[in-house]
């Protein structure tokens, strides 16, 4: 099962009232390389990989659902007093039409999640390079948002959170090479 | 409109560093699960967030429940602020 | 030198309707060359560790954005 903690993972801060960022940050929320996906991808292989890694995918998996608090708090701070004019200045004016200022599981262009999103081949080699990828993906997400944004308290926040998708790819690369067995997996360099 | 003091965010950063020291020592371990002097530093730091977390539960509640934390009276596990308000 | 930042050139032709970017850069972040992390790597302090994301300086890449003063020192 899963404990809730009363605390993010790390401190979020928001400067300026911009809702045109929050329509940014959803891609992360409910995209296909964002923490939603990334939580039940992880969460889901594991049932069938071996029992080597299956430690570390429930890790990760459990840590991107900080990950993902992370940035519906960002989306709810952005949003939480913005006028519906600012919501349709911002390009939320359909969001605003379907979900007034809830959060909703979608993409940065309104597109729904969906389990298309992830894969589950139950081929172990296939899944943790699937899960390499993801990470890439998400960090190169993180860099583009980082790229627009001119909110210093949110650049500061996804610096963090591409950080860690750096180190979570070292950690599936590592998983892949325990699963090579090789002896001399001591350095590559 | 009361509002958390300067102080929660204090503790609660503590908590933050301590926690997030233990989360990448967690990953770590689960791919070296043989290096002992991680494992000595993945102890030491669980007695240091035991300490944080009773310090910051005694002033600000219960971080956690389903019986994680105890519960102050009335319970007060509702109370607010949640983490994305502050 | 090795970096964590790559460029090259784009072919530009003069009838490309923007005003051409002669550099295009990319990220080779440093976990790429690292390999399996080896025993004892140099950590942050813990409230270092939060700021950069990571408990091990060899792994701290921090990625700012043209808007941001850059700041490549220790993490704060």
């Amino acid at each position: 099962m899963w404990i809730y903690e009363k605390k993010l993972q790390y401190p979020v801060r928001v400067s300026t009232c911009n809702p045109m960022l929050a329509k940014f940050l959803i891609e992360q929320y409910g995209g296909a390389d964002g923490e939603l996906a990334a939580a039940l991808r992880y969460l889901n292989q594991r049932y069938t990989i071996p029992d080597k890694v299956i430690g570390l995918l429930t890790d990760i998996g459990t840590e991107e659902f900080a990950h993902l608090e992370m940035i519906a708090t960002m989306v709810y701070k952005l949003t939480k007093d913005a006028t519906p004019e600012q919501m349709k200045a911002a390009g939320l004016g359909a969001h605003y039409a379907n979900h007034e200022k809830a959060l909703y599981y979608e993409n940065a262009g309104g597109v729904p999640w969906t389990a298309t999103y992830i894969q589950a081949k139950g081929d172990p080699i296939a899944d943790l390079y699937e899960d390499i990828a993801a990470e890439e993906k998400a960090r190169a997400t993180y860099q583009w948002i980082i790229n627009m944004s001119d909110d210093p308290d949110i650049n500061d926040s996804l610096r963090f959170l591409r950080e860690r998708e750096i180190i979570h790819a070292q950690r599936f690369r590592e998983a892949v090479e325990i699963l090579k067995e090789e002896q001399g997996r001591k350095k590559i360099f | 409109m009361k509002q958390v003091p300067a102080e929660y965010y204090q503790l609660m950063e503590q908590l933050q560093a301590v926690d997030f020291v233990l989360v990448e020592l967690t990953l770590y371990l689960d791919t070296h699960n043989d290096d002992l002097d991680a494992i000595n530093q993945f102890n030491h730091y669980v007695q240091e967030r035991k300490r944080i977390k009773k310090q910051f539960e005694s002033q600000f509640g219960p971080l956690q429940q389903f019986g994680n934390s105890y519960s102050g009276k009335p319970w007060n596990w509702n109370d607010s602020p949640w983490p994305w308000q502050v | 030198m090795h970096t964590h930042h790559k460029s090259y050139q784009p072919y530009v032709s003069p009838f490309d309707p923007c005003k051409p970017m002669i550099e295009k850069t990319y990220s080779t972040p440093p976990h790429l060359y690292i390999g399996f992390q080896p025993p004892n790597l140099p950590q942050f302090t813990p409230m270092e560790a939060l700021r950069a994301g990571t408990l091990w300086k060899a792994f701290y890449d921090p990625w700012y954005g043209p808007y941001e003063k850059k700041n490549w020192g220790v993490p704060s």
